[in-house]
């Protein structure tokens, strides 16, 4: 009993930190899509954050400074992106696939210029690397029967981006819902003529929310090259842009649905890092490939629309055009 | 300046929106050519044109959505820039659009407070927007709860929140955009009585619409446009609706369809029981039965979006349905696996669609491609098994056009470069044309210029009086009530009754068309 409680408590554990890159990168996701601009560049983003928050922290021996330089960079393609689709009103499918290519490339491109590591960033260690905070009293009621465990071992014990995600959570409903900038956001997503006739400038708006795009994308980034894992490796984002895509539309584009979805998907990819096969009673293994297809069979299922309807902000993918 | 004292009191307040030589061109197009007007304080002035006469681009500069190339706007003797929709808003100019500008899934209230705010923080802006707003509704009789959702208002209650966001951003001057296209007459009763209030309270509106009785009934004050330009602009009581007609189109028109009382012949349609279930699960169609007979015209009126559209579809052969079709006493297979446009043309029943533009052409497609879908496997146009006879399609559309009076008479320019009114017409040509036994005519003069409107009147009762069957849609009740010998009312998806056009009246109909029964009560 108490063993599976331990064993239970540690996949939680994991779960929150397999969860922290999806849920920041959705919650990018979030604001660009509400705003109307479709943003399958997140990949990409998150990709070039990485890389520079790893060479920053790398160079600097800060990882606050690494986060800093992830940020940066992902702004700039932010803003790319922007300028392709919000400005020029170009596609945005096309736009967020180029920078998807653009990052893919350049990340390996600049990696093995700098570096000569085959596109890896050197190794990162002391404060160039985000430790765990231990939150108070952790040690003190670890002994605490059942909620001991929880406190100390799930709830503390954390990077500190970590925490800084799940604050971004009610932060982000709360600007959603209850400021001015939220409602006008959700406005230009849904029918921007609507702003646009009520005297606020569409472009301005989706541009500044492709800012905070950048910012999250920045943040999920330099999470994963300073505080998952201790640089930065070729194509390391493996595809969590497009999965944070997926639990955006599972969340229906909602901030607390976006942190059950991407702690389900969290789950999923702790089951099969801890669990590699599982045995149903002596009966039927199942085997190891299947467990670690889990997150990218339930974006399928997702995507295939089984999980209710979704509706997407109705002026999502199209740029504005004033009509006659 | 003026004569006597009265005029002179009158030059002394300044007009409430004076525009003076206002031109704008498009590329080669002249929309606006020097364009001027004065509207007085707390009257209601209509601008009146066929389509593309450039009414909306002149809203459109005085909403600051696009730049005059010349000209001046001066608001209460103040010349006024109005380079963006916010200095139109802060000059007390509102903008009622033909399509809403309102998002669909936020409350009433959110779409009020939009781009109004008092502060960074909504709640204090929505609790005072909550207070406006009956304040606003006991005035002006302008009551929407706050807290519907706009996918849930009828289109009538949509209307009001876009005047509410108007009054709520403290306009002066109310620029209403053809507003009684999407209403039922008693909703624009509503409408009219609000206008009335508005006025009352010394506010100035500026109403674009095509349709004279609403100018005779509302405005004190008309301008009429064509082509780009300001014709005329008169006192409404001292003109009539066949000499604004006159004015609009550069000649007499008839507003009245001449003619003679229908003779039944044979049933060639009859409808029973006819049930459809869209896509999501809703019941659009709830058991239609009807019938048409050779020589009448059988005129559906409603409302659009309570099932006249699916009613069409059905019968056009492109939706399937339940119930049962018989057409000259056959049987129609509505199962939808058997039939399609050219199944149910092969069956005589030819079809004008609502949605010109969407189901009736290809606007990149030439006239005379256009002329021929649906028919395009006619022996006729095909030279061998393998090769369209293009020459001779195109000599057929050229002869098509020209007794349709289709302008100009080209085949080989693309739809898009016709004008609504002469699109119809090549549409009515090609399926009237084929001689079917039934036609079915949806919107005939949906976006189409009063001449052309009188024209397309003619050729359907043209096609009546040689004995064929006309089921006619129209959300257009002046329409249904001059050419239909009989009208079916829908609402929601039922047939509401029937009504003898020359025994009944607009607002009987009104009724009808609004879900009220005989005897009062709401279906």
């Amino acid at each position: 009993m108490m063993d599976s409680f331990i064993q239970l408590i540690l996949t939680l554990d994991m779960s929150i930190r397999l969860s922290v890159v999806l849920l920041l990168a959705c919650l990018a996701g979030l604001f660009s899509e509400r705003s109307g601009i479709v943003d399958i560049g997140l990949e990409g983003k998150m990709l070039v954050a990485a890389f520079f928050a790893a060479a920053g922290a790398y160079e600097t021996g800060s990882a606050w400074v690494g986060v800093l330089a992830g940020c940066a960079a992902s702004l700039v393609f932010s803003m790319i992106h922007g300028l392709a689709s919000i400005t020029y009103r170009g596609n945005q499918l096309i736009s967020g696939v180029a920078i998807n290519f653009l990052a893919s490339g350049m990340t390996v491109v600049l990696g093995n210029a700098w570096y000569r590591k085959g596109g890896q960033t050197p190794t990162l260690s002391g404060d160039a690397r985000f430790h765990d905070i231990t939150l108070p009293f952790a040690e003190a009621l670890s002994d605490v029967p059942v909620l001991g465990p929880i406190y100390s071992d799930l709830l503390s014990g954390h990077k500190p981006l970590v925490y800084l995600a799940f604050l971004i959570v009610p932060l982000s409903w709360w600007v959603l819902y209850r400021t001015r900038f939220g409602l006008r956001l959700r406005a230009v997503g849904e029918n921007p003529a609507s702003v646009d006739t009520a005297g606020i400038s569409v472009v301005k708006l989706r541009y500044q929310a492709l800012i905070i795009t950048g910012i999250l994308c920045g943040i999920a980034g330099a999470y994963l090259s300073t505080a998952q894992a201790a640089g930065f490796g070729k194509e390391m984002t493996a595809g969590r842009g497009y999965i944070a895509l997926a639990a955006l539309i599972f969340a229906k584009w909602r901030p607390w649905y976006a942190m059950g979805a991407c702690l389900l998907f969290g789950l999923l990819e702790a089951i099969s890092n801890l669990y590699p096969s599982i045995n149903i009673f002596g009966l039927v293994t199942i085997p190891v490939q299947f467990t670690q297809a889990l997150p990218y069979i339930l974006t399928v299922v997702i995507l295939a629309g089984f999980v209710g309807k979704a509706i997407p902000p109705r002026a999502g993918g199209e740029p504005y055009v004033k009509e006659q | 300046m003026g004569g006597n004292n009265k005029s002179g009191r009158q030059e002394a307040v300044a007009p409430a929106i004076e525009l003076r030589g206002i031109s704008k061109a498009f590329g080669a197009v002249q929309a606006n050519k020097d364009i001027s007007i004065n509207v007085a304080r707390g009257t209601i002035h209509g601008i009146i044109g066929e389509n593309g006469a450039g009414k909306s681009t002149l809203m459109s500069i005085l909403y600051g959505f696009y730049k005059a190339d010349a000209g001046e706007i001066i608001i209460n003797g103040n010349p006024t820039l109005i380079p963006n929709s916010q200095a139109a808003i802060a000059a007390g100019i509102g903008m009622v659009f033909q399509h809403f500008k309102l998002v669909e899934n936020f409350s009433v209230l959110e779409n009020v407070v939009l781009g109004a705010e008092d502060g960074p923080m909504l709640k204090s802006s929505l609790s005072k927007a909550r207070s406006t707003l009956t304040h606003l509704a006991e005035e002006y009789e302008l009551d929407v709860d706050p807290d519907a959702l706009i996918e849930d208002l009828s289109v009538g209650h949509q209307q009001r929140v876009e005047i509410l966001k108007a009054l709520y951003r403290q306009a002066e001057i109310l620029i209403l955009d053809e507003p009684t296209g999407v209403l039922t007459p008693a909703e624009a009763d509503h409408l009219f009585r609000i206008l009335r209030n508005l006025k009352d309270e010394g506010k100035t509106i500026i109403m674009i619409t095509h349709k004279l009785r609403e100018i005779m009934e509302i405005t004190d004050t008309v301008s009429v446009m064509r082509r780009g330009e300001m014709t005329s602009t008169v006192k409404t009581t001292e003109t009539s609706p066949e000499d604004l007609a006159e004015r609009m189109v550069g000649r007499k028109v008839l507003l009245e369809v001449d003619k003679k009382p229908a003779s039944p012949g044979k049933m060639v349609l009859e409808v029973e029981d006819l049930r459809v279930v869209d896509d999501a699960g809703v019941e659009r169609l709830k058991g239609i039965s009807l019938n048409v007979r050779a020589g009448e015209i059988l005129g559906i009126a409603g409302v659009s979006g309570n099932g006249q559209t699916q009613l069409l579809h059905v019968l056009g052969g492109y939706q399937s349905a339940t119930g049962s079709i018989r057409m000259n006493s056959e049987e129609i297979d509505l199962s939808g696996a058997h039939s399609d446009g050219q199944s149910r043309r092969a069956r005589s029943i030819a079809h004008v669609p609502e949605d010109r533009q969407a189901e009736a052409l290809i606007m990149e497609f030439t006239a005379w491609e256009n002329m021929i879908f649906g028919y395009h496997n006619d022996a006729a146009y095909q030279k061998n098994r393998f090769l369209m006879d293009n020459p001779a399609i195109i000599h057929d559309t050229e002869l098509k056009m020209g007794r349709f009076d289709v302008r100009p008479p080209n085949p080989r320019l693309a739809a898009k470069s016709f004008s609504g009114g002469n699109q119809q017409k090549i549409v009515l040509a090609r399926e009237i044309e084929r001689n079917p036994d039934l036609l079915l005519v949806g919107q005939p003069t949906r976006g189409v210029d009063i001449g052309a409107i009188e024209f397309i009147h003619q050729q359907l009762v043209a096609l009546r009086d040689q004995g064929k069957a006309i089921l006619l849609v129209s959300v257009e009740l002046e329409e249904i009530l001059s050419l239909a010998d009989r009208i079916i009312v829908m609402f929601d998806g039922h047939i509401m009754g029937e009504r003898d056009p020359a025994k009944t009246n607009e607002r009987e109909l009104g009724l009808l068309m609004a879900g009220v029964n005989d005897d009062g009560k709401a279906a």
